[in-house]
């Protein structure tokens, strides 16, 4: 992408021209905190406002970060030119080294190096897979899929007991066939393995995949995709707390520190299947609950006031979670038996669409 | 619980009494100081040793500067068996005529320092004699002395007190015409004591008396080696002038001794002569407020009268007494005998305009020394003078030491908890030049606390603090944009390589040009603090 590279040099050619006109460096980044995220009611999604925050050279406070965002942008920039990916771990390790005569590092941990390259994403207007950059691979997929992915044909129903496993950039890869009438997302692995060994997806023609906890990427785009090109419906599947409620928001409305690209990552249409603090009662579950620990309730009374959580539903299952002190794993449903899941749970909501906002 | 006296109690207190008047004599000052030597410093044997030299060296500095020679003192404090002493003072002073050395130095509360007012170390005749005194009484041997006047004649006296009398007691006595032209004085004795090296020590002394005398040149040989105190300045600070005492700053015991040793005929004419600020006229309105006739002569005046003539001074306005009686060490004299001393980056010295305490005039200077080779940890060290002598014990009860106390040097630049000395790399000097210095005891080491001279102490250290504060604060900046420059430096390879690339430039010049920008602290690199800055974006 010429783009990508333009945008890049014009980074360092206002840097420079600062530099000439004797004045203070700066890089212009839009603020990622809470403060600065919009939900927007129409496009039911977390977008960025429009705060910034000035990062100069020639400030004590400033000056490391703006140091590692230039070395980030100059690296980028070799990517592009070379027409090569790398991963976010690799570009960890290939600007980190120890600066001339002190004994700082460059960067001391890739918990350094991962939000400077989102600085520069949101800087720039770019996207992280745009600048060449890749995360790990996390999130796994099977169904009634054929697809193809840089040349190679994968059929999602061949692979075993695996899945197959999501990249982090999913923008090259093409569908060559999808027979299936709904999308299943489900936070936990085991619960995937459980649905995947009892042929749920063969049985109910549908798609599973697991995000294996927070959604990265990779599955979320591939979520979307689903959506968007063969418009299937796609149900979340999440344990019974804040955690797990707040994993299917980033699914279907974005997150607040990737706000700026929540349209690219986004799946509005997606519905919650469950858990809910609702089916404790309704499934009998009331014997396999966990007593919600301090950290959840903090959690779920601050998600009570974000604007995207205001349906009376989700209210409802907030302020229950909190009056009860109460949360419930996946697992929960094992409880009444290995194969309720399978056999009674998802049927049963699937048939009655039961499902929140 | 009472007890109730009965008669017969009663009768045996009344004789009891009786008894004791009858046994009661005249106690002469030599008996008294022998009793109560712990009143005048020699309470215990370290303090004792110290004190001995302290006498002997305020003597010589008093008689050279009175001279005008610019001081050398020769001091010499060598063991001679267990807690004894050989000391030895020599100074280059106008030396003292034949016949004045056994009265002068022979006997307590006599001198010339008693009866005036005038700014010098010594102001009660006890010092020199009261070492003698101590010498003989704790090793039994007399003093020798060796002076001259410049005449070529030199007397050699062995001298001790006899107790009783408060008399000179000449053991040996010569006069020699050996031709030899010198002036100056040299006394030596035995006593006993001990010698210290720490805090309140005899070279901790001396240290501090080149300090406040920088013009003195004092060698001092002790028994671990010489330790040499060369003069930092060649000029001796004006003479003070002698002032006849002011009525506001008399007590009743000395009012009545001056009636009787006047030699005015009328009071009226012993008031305006013998004392300061008094003409013809207030003269004759303190008369008449205390009801005596100022035409009597002083020495038949009632001792009822006397005491109505004392409260009629006291509530008559005056104008205060003159000032130019006083003999600071001005602002380059304190800071030459600092440097002398100490290695420190900054000197700051103030000396406050006069004032007067129950009408004495005094003279507060404050000066300061900091930073450089000064230790960074523990309390500032504290000089007390007075009159340029410098006060060793009892710093607790000081006015001086409670002014600094008392000043919160956290505004100036120092760190401090409470009310306790401040930490930091500073000497505090203070000195208080004043006719009569108002000590809390005889033995002369803490100044009283009058509210007027705290006062002014802390005056002088709030001025003098603010120069301190203004150092400290730059240097303090200085430091900050230094470690800025050193941070900004670090980053500047990486930063300028990285514009390189992305600009397809070459680093070198836009390295220069950064390095430039943060050697020359342009405004770009001095502004840039504080914390990150929100707007909103185009």
């Amino acid at each position: 992408m010429v783009e990508v590279k333009k945008r890049l040099e014009n980074l360092g050619e206002d840097v420079l021209s600062d530099i000439e006109k004797n004045k203070n460096p700066d890089i212009d980044i839009p603020v990622r905190s809470l403060s600065n995220v919009i939900f927007d009611e129409k496009t039911k999604q977390l977008t960025l406002g429009d705060k910034s925050s000035k990062r100069f050279l020639f400030n004590v406070a400033h000056a490391k970060p703006f140091m590692q965002t230039m070395l980030v942008a100059a690296l980028c920039k070799e990517l592009q030119g070379q027409g090569i990916h790398t991963s976010l771990r690799d570009l960890f390790y290939a600007l980190k080294r120890t600066l001339t005569g002190s004994d700082e590092n460059t960067f001391d941990e890739q918990s350094e190096s991962d939000p400077i390259i989102v600085d520069l994403e949101v800087s720039l207007d770019v996207l992280r897979e745009q600048l060449h950059l890749n995360a790990d691979v996390r999130g796994r997929v099977v169904g009634n899929v054929v697809i193809k992915d840089r040349g190679d044909t994968i059929d999602w129903s061949k692979l075993g007991s695996g899945g197959w496993a999501i990249p982090s950039n999913v923008e090259d890869l093409t569908f060559k066939s999808v027979d299936a009438d709904y999308v299943l997302v489900m936070e936990k692995n085991a619960a995937f393995e459980r649905l995947h060994e009892d042929k749920f997806w063969q049985k109910q023609n549908c798609i599973l995949v697991t995000t294996q906890g927070q959604a990265a990427r990779g599955p979320r785009r591939l979520i979307q995709r689903l959506s968007t090109d063969y418009k299937l419906p796609v149900f979340v599947f999440t344990d019974a707390d804040s955690y797990g409620w707040y994993i299917y928001s980033v699914i279907k409305y974005g997150s607040i520190s990737l706000a700026h690209i929540s349209e690219r990552l986004g799946c509005p249409t997606a519905k919650f299947i469950g858990l809910t603090i609702s089916d404790i009662d309704e499934f009998k579950l009331q014997g396999f609950t966990i007593k919600a620990k301090e950290v959840d309730i903090k959690r779920a009374h601050e998600m009570l006031k974000y604007d995207w959580f205001q349906h009376p539903a989700w209210q409802k299952e907030l302020k229950l979670m909190i009056e009860r002190k109460v949360k419930a794993e996946l697992e929960a449903l094992s409880g009444r038996g290995l194969k309720f899941m399978t056999e009674v749970y998802l049927p049963t909501k699937i048939k009655k669409k039961e499902f929140l906002p | 619980m009472v007890r109730e006296i009965t008669g017969e109690i009663m009768d045996e207190i009344a004789k009891t009494a009786e008894d004791m008047a009858k046994e009661q004599r005249a106690v002469s000052v030599s008996e008294f100081f022998e009793k109560n030597r712990h009143l005048l410093g020699y309470d215990n044997l370290t303090r004792a040793l110290l004190t001995v030299v302290k006498e002997l060296v305020d003597n010589s500095l008093d008689a050279c500067e009175e001279a005008r020679i610019i001081p050398r003192i020769w001091i010499e404090v060598k063991p001679n068996g267990t807690d004894r002493f050989r000391v030895m003072v020599k100074d280059n002073g106008p030396g003292m005529v034949d016949k004045q050395i056994p009265t002068t130095l022979g006997k307590l509360l006599y001198g010339s320092k008693f009866f005036r007012l005038r700014q010098s170390r010594g102001q009660q005749g006890i010092g020199g004699s009261g070492a003698i005194l101590y010498a003989q009484l704790t090793t039994g041997k007399p003093t020798s002395i060796v002076s001259s006047t410049g005449n070529g004649k030199s007397s050699f006296y062995e001298l001790m007190i006899d107790v009783k009398k408060n008399e000179p007691e000449i053991i040996s006595h010569q006069l020699v015409s050996d031709g030899k032209i010198w002036h100056g004085m040299k006394i030596e004795m035995e006593v006993e004591g001990r010698y210290i090296e720490s805090k309140r020590s005899i070279p901790e002394y001396i240290k501090q008396v080149a300090i406040g005398n920088p013009y003195a040149d004092i060698t001092f040989e002790g028994p671990n080696g010489k330790v040499e105190f060369p003069r930092g300045a060649n000029i001796l600070p004006p003479l003070s002038k002698e002032i006849m005492p002011h009525p506001h700053g008399i007590e009743l015991g000395i009012l009545r001794r001056m009636l009787k040793a006047t030699k005015s005929r009328t009071i009226a004419s012993f008031l305006t002569n013998d004392f300061s600020r008094i003409g013809a006229g207030t003269a004759k309105e303190i008369c008449k407020l205390a009801g005596i006739d100022h035409k009597i002569s002083p020495q038949r005046l009632e001792v009822a009268d006397s005491e109505k003539l004392f409260r009629a001074m006291q509530k008559v306005k005056l104008v205060r007494p003159p000032t130019d009686c006083l003999s600071p060490l001005g602002k380059n004299l304190l800071i030459r005998g600092l440097q002398n001393q100490f290695k420190a980056e900054f000197f700051a010295a103030v000396t406050r305009q006069p004032e007067v305490y129950r009408g004495n005039p005094f003279q507060v200077e404050v000066a300061v020394a900091y930073g450089g080779e000064l230790p960074q940890e523990g309390s500032v060290e504290v000089i007390r003078l007075s009159n340029r002598v410098p006060l060793i014990y009892q710093e607790g009860d000081c006015a001086i030491t409670k002014s600094v106390v008392g000043t919160d040097w956290r505004r100036y630049g120092l760190t401090q908890s409470g009310r306790s000395l401040p930490v930091g790399p500073a000497v505090i000097l203070v000195h208080l030049a004043s006719v009569w210095v108002p000590f809390v005891s005889e033995s002369k080491q803490a100044i009283a606390s009058y509210p007027v001279i705290i006062k002014e102490i802390k005056l002088a250290l709030q001025e003098i603090g603010r120069q301190l504060q203004h150092h400290v604060a730059g240097k303090r900046r200085e430091e900050m944009q230094q470690r800025r420059r050193e941070i900004f430096d670090r980053y500047l390879p990486e930063v300028a390589k990285a514009v390189a690339d992305l600009t397809n430039k070459k680093p070198e010049p836009i390295l220069e040009k950064l390095k430039n920008m943060v050697k020359k602290s342009t405004k770009a690199v001095v502004d840039g603090r504080g914390k990150e800055e929100t707007g909103k974006s185009g």
